[in-house]
């Protein structure tokens, strides 16, 4: 079948079965393997993406379900310079081994248009899909709450 | 300078924007997808392996032990453990075939299209019958390793005897990146392999002792987490990709999803910990029995150095006129149990902190106050017989109990659930551990480091991996303050065995301290070599005068133990570790009474580090741990079936913590400079599993009254553990 969508802000067309998982389609066929497959079951979240916006898991999204729409992967959240959720990460250590990493800033990204000053607990919230096992969260939150007080 | 500051961790940008590569992001032209057929039975005769001719096996490579090129043995310590089955199982999902395909696809279909047929034996699963049975594993008696310590006077005073089993479960590592390997031919009749790993020359090692030549390298790829994990672990997939393309001619990629991986993988031993202490009448401990046994598997693995690690640190970190010690680790018919973060000491120090809480019950005393009568002080002498210089727990417990006056900012809520009964209790515990490998372990390894100036840049050649921990970011920080250059004009090579010297594995919380104390002679050493002949002046300036007739500018440094270390493995007296770790954990938490559910709001650690090289690392390790810690201590439980596999091999039903479960942390560094280590150093990346679990229990006890002495304390355990109201 062939799929159509703006991936990462430019025209995409890939030929490929309907039921393929999404996350494949962007590892295998598009190399854009910054979305990680941490338990295929969508539970961990290292696979995050948004599409027209609103972030999933690209391990449970079925690529026909793009045809159409705008998807934003980790490679697409930052152009030359890193997005604030990237420099604050980088600034606080809340990135380790990183195999979560690119998840944790999608969604931490995504948080941060719908409500730019977020709790702390608003932030845990928003990150509880993505399993982080290095950091005990702290410095990720620690980020993601810096990268507000950094903007204003 | 760097030291003791937090520059951004070197290779954070190329995480953040998805540009790092993992094993799984690699795909070399023409690879195959690797795919592993296992045992399916405990204990089992294999009386055939044959393909489904139903199946389509076109393009399809299917690989048993009978094309094994050399010894059918993973290397490691003891040369037990198969890379195939060969005609028996000793365990579930033991290897017993390869296949490669073009897809990952075809290659798991295939690999359940390969009929095996099974005569199955009498199994032996449970630890505490396994010394001794009649169904043999391993030697004569299914013992991996005995040891017992003994040292002091009984006590001539009488006291209270209390006494008591404590418990814990296995825990999986469950790095979020899972296993993966890639294994290439080379032009020279050799093979490259590249994976997520620790420790890339035991992954050398096992593979040129199956090929029988020297032609082979190992190179890390970025990894997504090990925890212990991926220390002996990665030899299995590295043998069974290399398998495979020899056979194809082709580079082969052995991936393991999330099930396979939590089924097949190592694991934390699974202990049973008898205690029984002689106190006085003040709460002073005269005389401390320890009974340990551990599980470690139908392989042995590493278990035997975790035996070691759980009996050294059985005793906690207090004092003892008199102390009997001693502790088994069996052979069962289950998957091996390896290594994983504090490698026997948080098993063996949640039994010593609980029974700690035991005894103050018993005697009436306030738990934290019986720990500060027992504490180690300086001078006092260990169960080895070890003189302690500084010890470090009274600094960590009076840090930590000045940080937890603060106010509790975090009432951690589940959404949706109202209305709940809740108790509040506090917890603390304490901890300590050794650091860098026991007693001699570094004079056998003599690890190594080399540096070579290239252009104004200085490359640190090592074998010691960044599995998230720092290691890219503290070796330079390390080699450019001894230099007296910017950290950012140092830069770690690509950890490839074809390229690095052998520095000893990525593990025992040694890195920092033992290589980066390498890296730091290292530095010493390249200057005294530029001095030789240039005489004195900036590290820059005698550099540029550098005539490269007088040879390159490269040195190679050899860890040096400090002669003053005395250790006989064969009593097991002397000094176990070079330096120990000190830490203290209050832990604030509330148990919803109608689930039995523990909610944590805060956590305040305090640890002693010896010297924070970057506060934000050595924090982001603790922070980290005590978080694993705390998934140990009330989430993470593996059951397993009759057979002994995981049946919740999934990360819907093995729990680990979220965002929403983790505590708000106060993270504070104690530094009492350990003199052997760079700038004052000591290892940290194991001491916050230790305390934490404890900690949670006494709160426990403290908001509900309900004693739990077993791992994990589940919402079910903590439930039934609680006064019916």
């Amino acid at each position: 079948m062939n799929i159509r969508f703006v991936c990462n802000g430019k025209p995409t067309e890939v030929e490929t079965p309907p039921m393929a998982r999404l996350l494949d389609v962007l590892r295998e066929d598009l190399r854009l393997t910054g979305s990680k497959e941490g338990c295929g079951e969508g539970e961990c979240g290292a696979c995050t993406v948004r599409i027209d916006g609103l972030t999933v898991m690209s391990c449970l999204v079925p690529v026909y379900q793009v045809h159409g729409t705008v998807v934003q992967t980790i490679e697409g959240l930052a152009a030359d310079i890193l997005h604030p959720v990237q420099a604050a990460m980088l600034a606080h250590g809340g990135a380790q081994c990183g195999i979560c990493t690119p998840g944790l800033c999608m969604s931490a990204a995504a948080l941060l248009e719908s409500d730019p000053t977020p709790s702390r607990e608003a932030i845990r919230v928003a990150l509880a899909g993505n399993l982080c096992r290095c950091t005990g969260y702290q410095k990720v939150i620690d980020a993601v709450a810096g990268s507000l007080v950094e903007d204003r | 300078m760097s030291i003791g500051t937090s520059p951004p961790r070197r290779d954070g940008p190329d995480k953040l924007t998805g540009r790092a590569l993992y094993a799984d992001d690699l795909r070399p032209d023409g690879m195959l997808y690797g795919a592993t057929v296992r045992s399916e039975r405990a204990h089992a005769r294999i009386l055939s392996v044959r393909p489904d001719p139903e199946f389509d096996w076109n393009g399809i490579t299917v690989l048993t032990a009978a094309d094994l090129p050399g010894p059918n043995v993973v290397t490691l310590m003891t040369d037990d453990q198969p890379i195939l089955a060969d005609g028996l199982v000793r365990h579930v999902t033991e290897p017993i075939a390869l296949i490669a395909a073009p897809t990952r696809e075809r290659a798991l279909a295939a690999a359940k299209a390969v009929l095996v047929e099974y005569e199955d034996l009498p199994a032996l699963l449970d630890p505490l019958t396994a010394e001794g049975h009649a169904i043999r594993i391993f030697g004569d008696d299914n013992v991996y390793k005995r040891i017992r310590i003994q040292r002091g006077e009984r006590s001539t005073l009488t006291g209270h005897l209390v006494r008591a089993r404590y418990a814990t479960g296995l825990q999986e590592q469950l790095y979020i990146e899972p296993q993966s390997m890639i294994a290439s031919p080379r032009p020279d009749g050799g093979i490259a392999l590249v994976g997520s790993m620790q420790c890339p020359y035991y992954v050398d090692r096992a593979v040129k002792r199956m090929v029988g030549h020297d032609r082979v390298n190992v190179l890390q790829a970025v990894t997504g987490g090990g925890f212990g994990g991926k220390e002996e672990y990665p030899s299995i997939l590295a043998c069974h990709a290399t398998l495979l393309a020899m056979r194809t001619g082709r580079p082969v990629k052995i991936t393991y999803r999330r099930d396979e991986d939590l089924r097949c993988t190592t694991k934390r031993h699974p202990a049973v910990i008898d205690l029984a202490t002689l106190v006085s009448d003040e709460g002073k401990l005269l005389e401390l029995h320890a009974k340990l046994w551990m599980d470690g598997g139908a392989y042995h693995t590493l278990s035997t150095v975790v035996l070691s690690r759980a009996i050294l640190h059985v005793g906690g970190p207090y004092r003892c006129p008199f102390v009997d010690l001693s502790g088994t680790v069996v052979a069962t018919h289950t998957p091996p149990n390896g290594a994983f973060r504090g490698f026997g000491a948080p098993q063996a120090q949640w039994a010593m902190e609980r029974h700690m809480d035991r005894v103050a019950r018993t005697l009436h005393l306030d738990p934290i106050e019986l720990r500060r009568r027992n504490l180690y002080r300086d001078g006092d002498i260990t169960g080895t017989g070890q003189v302690l210089v500084a010890p470090g727990g009274f600094a960590v417990l009076e840090s930590a109990e000045r940080a937890a006056e603060a106010p509790v900012t975090r009432t951690t809520v589940r959404p949706g659930v109202t209305g709940a009964r809740m108790a509040a209790g506090r917890g603390l515990a304490l901890a300590w551990h050794g650091c860098g490998f026991t007693g001699n372990g570094e004079a056998k390894i003599k690890g190594k480091v080399g540096l070579e100036v290239r252009g104004s840049d200085v490359a640190i050649l090592s074998s010691s991996t960044d599995i998230g921990q720092g290691t890219e970011t503290i070796f330079p920080m390390i080699v450019g303050e001894t230099l007296g250059i910017p950290a950012a004009r140092a830069f770690n090579t690509p950890h490839d065995t074809g390229l690095v010297p052998d520095s000893g594995p990525t593990v025992a919380s040694r890195t920092a301290m033992v290589v980066g104390g390498t890296c730091q002679k290292a530095a010493e050493q390249l200057l005294t070599l530029l001095r030789s002949r240039l005489g004195d002046g900036s590290f820059d300036a005698l550099v540029s005068r550098w005539d490269p007739n007088w040879g390159p500018l490269a040195v190679e440094e050899t860890y040096e133990v400090d002669p003053n270390i005395q250790w006989d493995p064969d009593t097991y007296q002397g000094d176990a570790y070079p330096t120990f770790g000190w830490s203290c954990v209050i832990v604030d938490l509330r148990v919803d009474l109608d689930t039995g559910e523990v909610l944590y709001d805060r956590v305040v650690t305090s640890t002693d580090v010896g010297r924070a090289l970057s506060p934000a690392l050595a924090a982001g390790q603790i922070e980290g741990g005590t978080l694993q810690a705390l998934g140990w201590a009330t989430a993470e439980e593996v059951v397993l079936d009759a057979r002994g596999c995981m049946r919740n091999d999934r990360l819907t039903n093995y729990i680990i913590p979220t965002a929403l479960d983790a505590p708000e942390m106060i993270t504070i560094l104690e530094e009492i400079p350990y003199a052997g280590g760079p700038f004052g150093a000591k290892g940290i990346g194991e001491i916050p599993m230790d305390a934490p679990a404890a900690a949670v229990a006494q709160a426990i006890e403290r908001a509900t009254g309900a004693i739990l002495d077993t791992l994990p304390m589940t919402p079910e355990r903590v439930f039934s553990a609680l006064e019916p109201r």
